[in-house]
């Protein structure tokens, strides 16, 4: 086991694993950073939502928790005026392209997105940019879950389960870019593709892109 | 070291049968003709094949060689001619006649046409050098000294010029005496952020482990920029040579050039580089006799912008998405294959040989004090000497742009100088006498990037040139991150809108935001950089995005939304219809009066009636806003 060390989280002084990431740190002592991709199983971060920013004592620039291993004396701040610019910049980023109506959605009680509204105090609506273009396709083929890439954040949290949890490989990233989304190879439905139905991709997902057809918060 | 002498001697002999071989073949007149992708692009192929087939059909002792790009792209096709008996000299803008007459007077006969000929290569007492002309004084060669003036495709010319001699004398000591050379030095990368290579290297010496691995990035995706694969086209053994010192100083027996498939002669002539080190004992298994094995290999690329990214880059190779990868761990310690890897650019490697033949001193003594040494541009857009040129750090803007490039031409006035391509800025005028080091750069806004400097004039909008920039940036993303992927996206968007006249005042606020938060809260250096063009072009050219939002009005004249075409009565003339003819969609018409007119509906704004109209009339005028045109159009007829 590695050596303990004391850092500070918004004051609070907690023991911790050297080189264990500042994200994890935070979360299991009940203090809450905004984060989608993140996944603790995973050893190396994607860092890919850019939401867990944090202000480290003595460095000018925010820093990604995520990607930030503890150390003895490491002082954080979970807010400050530059880590909510960005923060709020990449919520409404997300949700620029994101197809809200929260009321239908069937994870609007576990959305992660609500969750950082709701601790953020941001709005899940857009302020200053325009919504960009959704394909609204829904993937209902699996007969116990559907996938609805228009609600999708491509935090890639289904992917690397699929891949290295289920060890099934059915999804992935395709594409690039702004057409970058998670999908099957060559494209076709989760029905034809390699999928088991094993259920760890909709748990895994933070947001109402995949949702089991019988257990949606409706239900 | 018990083989130091060995080493010495090997490569003394290999050197000695190089200059006897570049005696033999100076003995009668050389033609060296310029044939980087440059010059076979300006007609460079078929003035090597007049050269040979006149020289042929007369029946001259003389040889046509292949060389690669001497910097002077704009004069292209280019040759050098050197004759026993006469100065070594250039001659540009070469054709079929010129050829003829070339081998005719100079090589068949003693007159070596003076009034063709650029410039002469040595001193000598009729014919002006380098060092006469104005870009000469400025201009210090050390990554392209070779390029242009020897064969790529004859490892032999590269040896007689001392190439591999740095690395027989790294061989004969310590690799530790290599990597202080290059901590001394204090080279810093020139891909484009100007990390120190030395201290890059020592990582990758400290990361432990047998198994390392040395890459060459020259993954050169900016618009604009070529000065990697010039490098590579045109001198190819310094840079392998240099990745070779640097294998033996961090331990590496394996290395592997990355180039983009985009570059076929690039590839090409790096291929058979590589074989002929190989077969020269210089690459491979016991190199020059020593216990040194290192081999190297060519990786193409298949051209995605992100792959120049060091983590992309890696995974790519390891047939992974091009995709960068969050930090730690660094190339220096977890590269390729999970392997300490040393990754620098092209250009970086090419300086590690002189650095270490002449020493760290004279390294130094170039340059500025935290930027020693010279920067390599590939000098592009409205200047007059577009090329590859070599200055010490510290020239200035000025200097490089209107010494070297002789300014600005067509009597334009000069707007601004995009510099470091789609992440880096433009800089307007009073930016001009910064120095070109990578922090000065840096401070304005700008960055050093890997070369690329475009020269704008009064014809281009700014605010299109940002968005030319972003569209490429926003393309090339890989999308894995929320503010590159999506930010790009947006500010793209308020671009075109403003671009297509239908800005709105809020959009400059918003652009701001949104281009610093992409820059401070992108994952790697693609979406750091992105927002450069419009952070600079906001803060020089404001004035010409709110031309834009506020009165519609494009001042360059250059985004079609915001302009018409015109005719002006008062300078057209009855007695011409250049225009009509040229007209794609029969938008000209003749009026009654026998003055052309053009139908607004009808034309598409291709330029064609305003390049075609002829100088003495210069009729054909573009108006911004649209709305002038009826204030015209009520006086006009």
């Amino acid at each position: 086991m590695s050596k303990k060390v004391t850092i500070t989280i918004d004051g609070r002084e907690i023991e911790a694993h050297e080189g264990e990431k500042v994200l994890w740190v935070a979360l299991d002592n009940s203090i809450f950073i905004p984060n989608l991709c993140a996944l603790k199983e995973k050893e190396h971060p994607s860092g890919s939502c850019r939401l867990c920013y944090v202000q480290v004592e003595g460095r000018p620039e925010p820093v990604t928790a995520c990607t930030l291993a503890a150390k003895e004396g490491l002082s954080v701040q979970t807010r400050s005026p530059q880590v909510d610019r960005l923060v709020k910049s990449a919520f409404e980023l997300l949700l620029s392209n994101h197809r809200l109506g929260c009321g239908r959605c069937p994870r609007r009680k576990s959305c992660a997105l609500l969750k950082i509204a709701r601790e953020r105090g941001l709005k899940m609506r857009l302020s200053r940019l325009s919504a960009l273009e959704l394909d609204v396709e829904i993937d209902e083929s699996p007969e116990t879950f559907a996938f609805d890439r228009s609600r999708c954040l491509l935090c890639g949290r289904c992917v690397w389960i699929c891949q290295e949890v289920a060890r099934v490989g059915a999804l992935g990233f395709t594409n690039r870019g702004i057409t970058r989304r998670v999908g099957t190879f060559r494209e076709v439905s989760l029905a034809q593709s390699p999928c088991t139905e094993c259920g760890l991709c909709v748990e895994a997902c933070p947001s109402g892109a995949l949702y089991f057809k019988e257990k949606s918060d409706d239900k | 070291m018990t083989g130091g002498k060995s080493v010495q001697e090997r490569y003394r002999r290999l050197k000695e049968s190089a200059l006897l071989r570049e005696e033999d073949l100076y003995r009668r007149p050389v033609v060296r003709v310029g044939m980087a992708t440059c010059g076979i692009a300006a007609g460079a192929a078929p003035v090597k094949e007049a050269f040979t087939r006149f020289i042929e059909e007369k029946g001259i002792d003389a040889r046509v060689v292949e060389v690669g790009c001497m910097g002077h792209c704009y004069a292209e096709p280019l040759a050098i001619i050197s004759k026993p008996g006469f100065p070594a000299l250039c001659y540009g803008y070469l054709d079929e006649d010129l050829v003829e007459r070339l081998v005719e007077d100079f090589l068949l006969n003693d007159d070596p046409c003076y009034e063709f000929a650029l410039v002469a290569l040595e001193t000598n007492d009729v014919f002006p050098t380098f060092s006469d002309f104005p870009r000469g004084v400025h201009e210090q060669k050390i990554v392209l000294e070779h390029c242009g003036f020897i064969d790529p495709g004859d490892i032999d010319q590269y040896i007689a010029t001392g190439g591999y001699g740095a690395l027989a004398g790294a061989l004969a000591g310590e690799p530790a005496a290599v990597l202080e050379r290059v901590k001394e030095s204090h080279l810093r990368g020139r891909g484009g952020a100007g990390f120190p290579a030395g201290l890059k290297w020592e990582a990758a010496v400290r990361a432990g482990g047998s198994e390392k691995y040395v890459i060459c990035n020259a993954d050169e995706g900016d618009p604009g920029a070529f000065m990697d694969r010039s490098i590579l086209e045109s001198c190819p053994h310094q840079v392998i040579e240099g990745m070779l010192l640097c294998a033996y100083a961090v331990g590496a027996a394996q290395g592997y050039l990355y180039i983009r498939a985009e570059y076929p002669l690039a590839v090409k002539r790096v291929q058979l580089a590589l074989e002929q080190a190989r077969e020269k004992g210089l690459l491979g298994t016991a190199i020059l006799g020593t216990p040194f094995n290192c081999d190297l290999e060519i990786f193409m690329g298949s051209g995605a912008f992100v792959c120049g990214e060091s983590s992309a880059l890696v995974r790519s190779m390891e047939g992974l998405m091009g995709i960068p990868a969050t930090r730690p761990p660094r190339l220096a310690e977890s590269g390729f294959r999970g392997r300490p890897t040393v990754l620098n650019n092209v250009k970086t490697f090419a300086y590690i040989p002189p650095i270490i033949n002449r020493g760290v001193d004279w390294f130094r003594s170039i340059g500025t004090a935290e930027n020693p040494g010279t920067a390599v541009f590939s000098l592009v857009g409205k200047v007059s000497h577009t090329g590859l040129v070599e200055v010490p750090m510290g020239t200035t803007l000025r200097e490089l742009i209107e010494d070297v490039g002789e300014g600005v031409p067509n009597d334009k006035a000069f707007k601004a100088a995009q510099i470091g391509g789609p992440s880096g800025g433009c800089l307007p005028e009073a930016s001009l006498d910064i120095p070109i080091d990578f922090d000065s750069l840096q401070e304005a806004g700008a960055i050093m990037g890997s070369g690329g400097l475009v020269v704008l004039d009064e014809d281009d909008c700014m605010v299109a040139i940002a968005r030319y920039f972003l569209e490429f940036t926003q393309q090339e993303s890989c999308g894995k991150c929320t503010f590159c992927r999506l930010g790009t996206k947006h500010m793209l968007d308020i671009l075109t809108a403003i671009t297509e006249g239908r800005g709105e005042p809020e959009h400059l606020e918003i652009l701001a935001q949104l281009a610093g938060d992409v820059k401070e809260g992108s994952l790697c250096n693609l979406g750091k950089t992105a927002p450069n063009p419009i952070l600079t072009t906001l803060r020089y050219f404001r004035e010409e995005y709110e031309a834009h939002i506020k009165e519609k009005r494009c001042p360059a004249l250059m985004c079609k939304d915001l302009i018409v075409y015109y005719i002006e009565p008062s300078l057209c003339s009855k007695l011409c219809s250049v225009c009509v003819g040229s007209c794609p969609t029969e938008a000209i018409y003749t009026r009654t009066d026998g003055l052309k007119a053009i139908d607004q509906d009808k034309c598409t704004k291709c330029d064609n009636c305003l390049k075609t109209c002829p100088p003495d009339y210069n009729a054909v005028i573009k108006l911004s806003p649209p709305e002038l045109l009826a204030e015209k159009e009520g006086k006009g007829s």
